[in-house]
This record gives C-alpha cells, sequence and structure tokens, in this order.
C-alpha cells in the first residue's frame, strides 16, 4: 500500500504548490492592481486616512480637514467660503470624487506624489506621520472676494489675470455651490450633492462658468478684430477715417446689419468705432480680413485651443472656420464664435502686457508639509498676440472706451483703465436676455498695468436695455481691478 | 541464532519502529513556540489598534497555554510515540486563528453589522471543547482498530449526519449552501463531523474488499476495469456527493467526500484507474450539476467574473455577493509582506469574514510570505498524516490515516482556493483558523485520531525479547 502512499503525498504536495503558486500570482504579481483598483475602498480609506494638505490664497489656507466621526474615512475636506472658491478649488469628496485643483493636486494635497516619496521615506522611519503637502495659489483674496459680491444674486462669471505673467487673480462662478456640503459620505452628504446637479437645478451650479461655460463674447471681441485689422494692415491709424457704409449689408446675403441705437458710425475711425461698439464698422473690417487671418489673430490671443491648462483645463474658445457673412458676424463677436471669461480675460491681458500674452495659471507653487518647495511655477509667455505698437493703439482706444464711451462706469481715480463693453444676443432669434460683458485692464501711474479682466452677466433681474455690459459687468470689473490694486499698495 | 532473524523486516517504511524515540521534549518546545507566537501576535493587533498591549493579553496566553500543556500531557501519558509535529502546528494555527479571529472582533464595521465582537471567546470555548474531545480520543481509543468494528455504523452515521441539514426546520441555508444545521441557537456543520466518521467507514468497508476490487478486473485498452458489482460502491458514494451537491449546493463538500473516497480506494486497491474513474465521475458530476442547478451555476459564474458579482453585489441585486472580489482585494493589498496585524482592512469582507474568509484576513496583514507560511504548516499536518499512514502497520490504520489528511488537504484546498479565486467558493472552512464550534471540534478529533495512529505505528514492537546476541550479531555483521 506504500507506493499509492507516496503517490497520494506528491498529489497533497502538489495541491499546496497549486495553493502557493496561485498566492504569488494574487498577491506579487497582481498585487498592485488589485491594491490600486479605484473600485477596492482601501485606496479611500488611505487617501482620506491623514488631513488632507491646504490650499492657500494669500498666506492663508482656504481650505481645512476635519476629522470624521463615524465610517472608516478618517478625515473629511472643509472649505472656508467654499462657494466663492469653489470655482478655484473645486471638490474633494469621499463619496463623490474630486475635480480642479482638488483632483489635478491630489498627490500633493495627500502626500503621495512621487516627489514626496522621499521625503514619506524619511518620515517613516522617524515615525512621523504622513501629511499632505500645500498647493499656493495665484488668487487674489480681495480680488475675489469684490467679484463674487459684484456678481451677487446674478447668473455669470469674472475672471481676472495679472498681464505681466499670466497669474490669476479672481476666478468667480455664480450661482456656486459649497462643496463642504458633499465632502463626505453620508445620507446628507448625498442629498446636498444631489440637489446642485443640472437635473436638480437649472442654474447648474457646478459650472464653472469662468472656465468651462462659453458665450458669445459679442462686442467685446471687437477688440481682436480691431487687432486683426490693425495687423493686417487694413486700417493704418486708429483715427483715420474707415469707409464704413451704415447700413452694412453682410457679404453674399441681403441682410442688412445695423447698430444699437443711432451711432455715428458711418466711415468711422477705428477709435470712434470701438468707443460707440458699432456693429456696422467691425463687421465689414472682419471680412476684409477674411475668415482665415481672422481665425490666425483669434488663436494668438488664445482661441481654438483645446489645451489651455491652468492647470484645470478652460473649455475651449473657438472662432469658426465661416463664410464670408457668418465671419462678418463672428467679427463683432457673434455667430458661432463662442469665448469663456478667461479668454475674454486673456484678450485685456495682451493688450494691456504690449501685445505679449502670458500663460495663465493658478498654481504658484507646490509645498511639502514642512513648507519646502517642490515645485513654483514660472511665467510662461503663450503668444505675441499682437505687435507692441497694435497693442498701444488697441490700449488708446480702449482706454477712450472708458474715458467717453460705452464703460464710462469702470473708471477709477488716479489710474487709466481700458476696457470694452459687451451685449450678447443670443437664444433663437436673439430671443433670451442677452449676457453682459466686460472686459477691462487697469494701468498705474507707473506704465504697469496689474490686472485685466473679464466679466460676465447672463441675464440680470432688468429690463433688456439695461443689461448692457456698462450698466452690469463694468462696475464688477471697476471694483475687481480697484481691489487688485488695493493689494498692491 | 542466525542472522536470517534481523533480516529488517519492519524497516519497509521510512520511520524505524524499533527503538524509535518518543520526541516527545521535541513536542513541547515546538509548543512553547506554538503558543508564544500567536501571543506575540495577539500583542501586536493590541498596539495596532489600540496603541496598548490588549488587557487580555495575559488570561489569552495562559489560556492557550494551558490547553496545549494540558494536550501535550495527554498525549505523553496516553500516546507517549506519538507523531511530535501535529499537535504544535494545530495548537499554532488554532492560536492565529483565534488572534485573527479577535482582531476581527474590534472591527466597528464588523460589529455593526452582525453581533460580532465576541466571536474570540466563543472560539477559546469552541478550542477548549476540541481539545477536550482530542483528550477524550486519547485516552479511550486505546487502539485505533477498536474502530473498524464500527464500520457500518460509522456508514450510517456518516449518512444521518450528511442528510441532517436537509431536515426542514433543522437545516439552515447560509449564503445559498445548506449545510448547516441550527440547534438551540448554535449553528453546526455536520459535515465537519461527517467527514471523520466516513473516513472509518471507508477504512473498513475497503480494508475487507479491497482484494476483490483490485484482483477481480479485466484489462481494457491498458486500464484495468472493475468487475461490474464491484462498481457498486464508487457509484452509490457518488450518487451521494452528487446529491450533496444537488441539495446542500456546496461543491467543497460534495468533492472533499468523493475525494477522500477515490484516495482511499487507490490506496487500497493500488489500482491507478480507480483516479482516472474518480477525476471522471467528478468532473461529469460537477459540470452536470453546474449547468442545470441555479445555485451551484451563479456560483461558478461569480468566480468566474468576481468583478460583475462586485457590480451586481453594488446594485443590490439579491443573491450576489461582494465578498469574492473583496477577499481578492484583501490579496492584493496586502502584497508581499502584508500591512502588519491590525492594519489591513479585511473587515469590508463584512459576512463570515472571520470564517470561510479568514485566510483573506492573514493574506491582507502577512502578506504573501505570511499567508504562505501558512500554507506550508498546513502542507506539514498533511504530510504528518501521510507519513503516519506511511508507518502504520495495519492497512486499516493505513486507509483511515491516508483518508483523514487526504480530507484535510483537499478541504484546504478547496477553501483556500475558493477564497484566493482558484475555484468556485465553497461554503467549507480553512481547519483550525476559522471561527466555528464544528470544525474545531471535529478537527481537533481528527488530529487526536492521527495521533492515536502514529503512536500505535510507532511503539516499540512489544514482541521479541531482547537477546543480547542478537545485539552482537548485529554489531559483526559485515556490511
Amino acid at each position: 500500500m506504500n507506493k499509492p502512499l507516496r503517490r497520494i503525498a506528491i498529489f497533497c504536495g502538489l495541491l499546496v504548490l497549486t495553493l502557493l503558486i496561485r498566492d504569488n500570482w494574487l498577491q506579487y504579481v497582481k498585487a498592485d492592481d488589485l491594491a490600486t483598483d479605484d473600485k477596492n475602498r482601501r485606496v479611500n480609506i488611505a487617501r482620506y486616512a491623514t488631513p488632507r494638505g491646504d490650499i492657500i490664497v494669500g498666506g492663508k489656507a482656504i481650505t481645512g480637514s476635519v476629522e470624521n466621526t463615524s465610517g472608516d474615512f478618517k478625515y473629511k475636506r472643509t472649505w472656508k467660503d467654499g462657494a466663492m472658491w469653489a470655482p478655484v478649488t473645486g471638490y474633494s469628496s469621499q463619496a463623490f470624487g474630486a475635480n480642479q485643483l482638488e483632483a489635478l493636486e491630489d498627490g500633493i494635497l495627500t502626500g503621495n506624489d512621487d516627489r514626496l516619496f522621499f521625503r514619506n521615506t524619511l518620515d517613516m522611519i522617524t515615525g512621523k506621520k504622513k501629511e499632505g503637502g500645500s498647493v499656493v495659489t495665484t488668487l487674489n483674496a480681495a480680488a475675489q472676494k469684490a467679484a463674487y459680491e459684484g456678481l451677487g444674486n446674478n447668473k455669470g462669471a469674472v475672471a481676472a489675470l495679472d498681464p505681466a505673467t499670466g497669474k490669476i487673480l479672481a476666478l468667480v462662478s455664480t450661482p456656486s455651490y459649497d462643496p463642504s456640503k458633499f465632502a463626505g459620505n453620508t445620507d446628507d452628504d448625498a442629498k446636498a450633492w444631489n440637489a446642485v446637479q443640472k437635473k436638480n437645478d437649472r442654474d447648474d451650479p457646478m459650472l464653472n462658468r469662468a472656465l468651462r461655460e462659453t458665450y458669445p463674447p459679442g462686442s467685446t471681441f471687437k477688440v481682436v478684430t480691431a487687432a486683426a485689422a490693425l495687423e493686417n494692415g487694413k486700417v493704418s491709424g486708429i483715427d483715420d477715417k474707415t469707409d464704413s457704409p451704415l447700413p452694412y449689408q453682410l457679404p453674399d446675403s441681403r441682410t442688412e446689419l445695423k447698430n444699437e441705437g443711432n451711432i455715428p458710425c458711418e466711415n468711422a475711425t477705428l477709435r470712434i468705432a470701438l468707443r460707440y461698439s458699432c456693429n456696422t464698422v467691425f463687421a465689414k473690417l472682419s471680412d476684409s480680413v477674411g475668415n482665415e487671418k481672422m481665425i490666425e489673430q483669434a488663436e494668438k490671443f488664445g482661441f481654438n485651443n483645446k489645451k489651455l491648462d491652468t492647470p484645470v483645463r478652460a473649455a475651449q474658445s473657438v472662432y469658426p472656420e465661416d463664410n464670408r457673412p457668418q465671419n462678418a458676424m463672428d467679427g463683432i463677436g457673434q455667430a458661432s464664435n463662442t469665448a469663456t471669461p478667461l479668454q475674454m480675460a486673456m484678450v485685456a491681458s495682451a493688450v494691456a502686457n504690449d501685445g505679449k500674452l502670458m500663460q495663465p495659471y493658478m498654481v504658484d507653487q507646490l509645498r511639502a508639509s514642512n513648507l519646502d518647495v517642490i515645485e513654483t511655477t514660472q511665467p510662461k509667455q503663450f503668444s505675441q498676440a499682437v505687435s507692441s505698437e497694435t497693442a498701444q493703439k488697441l490700449q488708446q482706444m480702449m482706454e477712450t472706451v472708458v474715458k467717453e464711451g460705452t464703460g464710462t462706469k469702470a473708471q477709477i481715480d488716479g489710474v487709466t483703465v481700458g476696457g470694452k463693453t459687451g451685449t450678447a444676443q443670443h437664444g433663437l432669434n436673439n430671443s433670451e436676455k442677452p449676457y453682459a460683458w466686460f472686459i477691462s485692464y487697469a494701468k498705474l501711474s507707473d506704465g504697469s498695468s496689474p490686472v485685466a479682466v473679464a466679466v460676465v452677466v447672463e441675464d440680470g433681474a432688468a429690463n433688456r436695455d439695461d443689461i448692457t455690459g456698462g450698466g452690469l459687468a463694468a462696475p464688477i470689473a471697476k471694483a475687481v481691478m480697484e481691489a487688485v490694486i488695493g493689494t498692491k499698495k | 541464532m542466525s542472522s536470517t532473524t534481523n533480516t529488517p523486516t519492519h524497516h519497509t517504511s521510512t520511520i524505524g519502529s524499533i527503538g524509535a524515540p518518543s520526541r516527545r521534549n521535541t513536542e513541547l518546545a515546538l509548543l512553547v513556540f506554538a503558543v508564544v507566537i500567536p501571543v506575540f501576535a495577539y500583542a501586536n493587533v493590541g498596539l495596532a489598534l489600540n496603541e496598548q498591549v490588549p488587557s487580555g493579553l495575559l488570561s489569552y496566553g495562559l489560556g492557550l497555554g494551558l490547553l496545549a500543556g494540558v494536550a501535550h500531557l495527554v498525549v505523553r501519558k496516553f500516546a507517549p510515540y506519538a507523531d511530535p509535529l501535529l499537535l504544535p502546528l494545530a495548537t499554532l494555527l488554532n492560536g492565529l486563528g483565534l488572534v485573527a479571529i479577535w482582531r476581527l472582533d474590534q472591527s466597528k464595521l464588523l460589529q455593526r453589522i452582525h453581533q460580532a465582537g465576541t466571536a474570540a471567546p466563543r472560539q477559546l470555548l469552541y478550542t477548549a471543547l476540541g481539545i477536550a474531545l482530542f483528550i477524550v480520543v486519547l485516552i479511550f481509543l486505546k487502539d485505533h482498530r477498536v474502530l473498524q468494528r464500527y464500520t457500518y455504523i460509522s456508514m450510517v452515521g456518516a449518512l444521518f449526519l450528511l442528510l441532517l441539514p436537509l431536515v426542514p426546520g433543522l437545516g439552515q441555508n447560509i449564503y445559498g449552501a445548506k449545510i448547516w444545521i441550527s440547534v438551540a441557537g448554535f449553528s453546526i456543520q455536520p459535515g465537519e463531523f461527517a467527514k471523520i466518521v466516513l473516513a472509518i467507514f471507508f477504512a473498513g468497508y475497503l480494508m475487507v474488499k479491497r482484494d476483490a476490487l483490485a484482483l477481480a478486473s479485466r484489462r481494457v485498452l491498458g486500464v484495468y476495469l472493475p468487475r461490474g458489482r464491484d462498481l457498486g460502491p464508487i457509484i452509490v458514494v457518488w450518487a451521494i456527493s452528487i446529491l450533496i451537491l444537488v441539495f446542500e449546493t456546496d461543491l467543497g463538500t460534495s468533492l472533499l467526500f468523493f475525494g477522500m473516497f477515490v484516495i482511499m480506494l487507490y490506496v487500497a486497491t493500488e489500482r491507478t484507474s480507480w483516479i482516472f474513474f474518480g477525476l471522471l465521475m467528478s468532473s461529469v458530476g460537477a459540470v452536470g450539476v453546474a449547468s442545470i442547478e441555479p445555485h451551484v451555476k451563479m456560483r461558478v459564474q461569480a468566480w468566474l467574473d468576481p468583478m460583475h458579482e462586485y457590480a451586481l453585489s453594488q446594485q443590490g441585486v439579491p443573491g450576489h455577493s461582494e465578498q469574492a472580489m473583496q477577499a481578492l482585494w484583501a490579496f492584493g493589498s496586502g502584497g508581499t509582506l502584508g500591512t502588519g496585524w491590525g492594519q489591513g482592512h479585511s473587515e469590508l469582507i463584512k459576512f463570515a469574514a472571520n470564517s470561510d474568509f479568514i485566510l483573506a484576513t492573514f493574506g491582507e496583514e502577512l502578506g504573501l510570505a505570511g499567508l504562505m507560511a501558512l500554507l506550508l504548516i498546513y502542507g506539514l499536518i498533511v504530510e504528518r498524516g501521510v507519513r503516519t499512514a506511511l508507518a502504520a502497520r495495519d492497512p486499516f490504520g493505513k486507509l483511515l490515516a491516508i483518508g483523514l489528511s487526504g480530507a484535510f488537504a483537499l478541504q484546504v484546498f478547496v477553501v483556500a482556493g475558493g477564497v484566493m479565486g482558484l475555484i468556485p467558493l465553497t461554503g467549507m472552512t480553512m481547519p483550525f483558523l476559522a471561527y466555528g464550534g464544528s470544525s474545531v471540534i471535529a478537527n481537533w478529533a481528527l488530529i487526536g485520531i492521527l495521533l492515536r495512529i502514529s503512536d500505535t505505528a510507532r511503539r516499540p514492537a512489544p514482541a521479541p525479547a531482547t537477546n543480547p546476541d542478537a545485539e552482537m550479531t548485529q554489531v559483526v555483521r559485515p556490511s
């Protein structure tokens, strides 16, 4: 009987060997896949096991962490003025994931980033608990507050940039949401989350309008058309008369384009046309520049860029390929021309910075938990949008708009302000309330320009005539510019 | 005396039987480790979870040490030549199991889900009962051959135990498998006891019938085919295991019993053809039932795609369980070295985390290294069992020992393979590690019987009176 016994012994040995091989497969070969599977709850347990690092504005944290009393996720994210900062930070929820900076800089905030590996290993040896690093933003708290309060109960967005560096100074979207309300994973969090979803709230508070919503830019786009006309030699001087009929019949079309109100647009100079916001003049200019060159100029300002990362990616602003009549309409910021508030702030910023467009960014530094700087973002030129001569001409024109044109409400004592209003039609047959736009920059007495801003107000409760860029949007832009100048002093 | 009397007739086996040392001191030394290792593990869990040595450390250590000590003394007195490894290995597994159960008791999540939190003290009680049964076996079973007398009573008893879960009102359906009964608030798995009783029946039956089964056969195509009437028993056992599969819907139990029978049949008859038949019949049976019986079918599908099963369970589709996927995640998250005691999250398996799925806790917290060590301990127990079978001098003892160790090996394979996703899940549990009274008590009895057989096998033959001449002849014998 011993021979079969020995064989059975071998068989039993094989059974154990099979288990050992399977174990090696699971715990060695497949271990990483299983351990980092995003459905594996341990991933989130580890993620919330230590207090999350903070997002910092002007030296102060705008986020925090509280210890959970129940559940297996130890720490929960909190925000100070969550609704105001949500367009910057995004949310980080135990139940619903994260977005924007909270998601993009998650590695630093949780302390899991590869660049922190050495530090973490050292901490492990010395027995120190792992801590998240912090993200220092470029934002300006005063400007953000001015913009948020300026928009008030209106639906809209503000984007403000530092023209010389591209630093994002303000990024506001209203109505907004408080990410603190659904940072956990309880039923209350789920309720709060559901309440702000688009399907349950028509105002879509989760939408980051400053970065992720595109609007027809309306008359604010005339700055770009003017730039294209000057750069392509269609107009020699800003005070030379243009050949502009009134009304202007769109090319290849019977549609006659008119202006809003009775304004002196016939053969108006560029400066006058911008001051009064003449549709006829700029539509004709757009046509004479041509679709191809218009696209080229728009792209130099940042249009048609699918990957505009701040690092949060902005939606693509589009200057489309179009036929002649449509191109003429695109030239006054209508038809299929769409832009994000950030895009229009970039236009104002490029003009203010003598034609040099800086890449917009909002993360200044990444820091380890012991405040060591891991990475600093260096300002980077995005493009030379226009020549410096053209930029100066555009500045003169935009300053005229604020001094004596449609943008007088943006005037600031002792500061030169250049701007452009816009009232963009939208909806079927322009039936809906138009969007009120205002883009501007401020120039100090020393010639430096600390801020460029774009404001869009979707539909004020006011009647149609009142919703003009000059009326609704300009005061908000003014408040933001004042806030930035105030912090400079 | 001539040198012919010295022909080493007893030395066909690997273990010498004459003058073998008792090895009881080896056992004692190993037992010290088997108690100290779990005590350290226990302290480790406490330090990891609460940053302090658990208050029960002393009583736990003393309890386990006392149980092991008493067991050792009984072995020393009643089975002095028994295998020295089996008791320490079983004690170590039992002790580590207690630690893991206590560790899971501390999980707030599990406390919220069921009445848990008190499983470890209960398991300690079961361990005490198990060791008591172990002692009873060693004291009252003076010679394992006595069991031979109860061959047919064992058959009736085994059938009774196997059918118990099907009795209405008594049987319990836990996650689809009907292998439990409920008596006075206790859940009992009769299959664990049936395993032993059935091994006794098979050993007795096959010892009597082995010649008929082995010799009366025809050779067809190079394979020995048994006569039709000799096929009877294997077909009956096969039919019963299929019935178990159909009515109790547990692949593991069915596989265990049929596999044990095939192993014993093969050893008894030395005919390889039985293995061939066994494999054929079990695969036909398993595939057949799996394609017809809905619950078994579902288990197979859950095994093939645990992720889909997880998704279904998350959607709240009844009858689906996240356990399989959760166990895989636990293993994967443990990685090579594990998270360390108390620092994993195997409580996410929720239901049966401390019984059927306890291996996942070991996998996660002790890692690949720890789990491989654990599997090797099981392998070692099986190896000692097979060695006992080899050393046994009577066919009944050989058959019983190989039956018990074979069943033990199959159970370890079926359960560990199930939890690790190698084969479909079953409702059986890891011997000694898992929470559950039936399992602990039955397996201690199993170890008791193996110790008894090995004691009989290694005990110096009482027969030939020592003859100084014989020794002399041995010394001068040319090599």
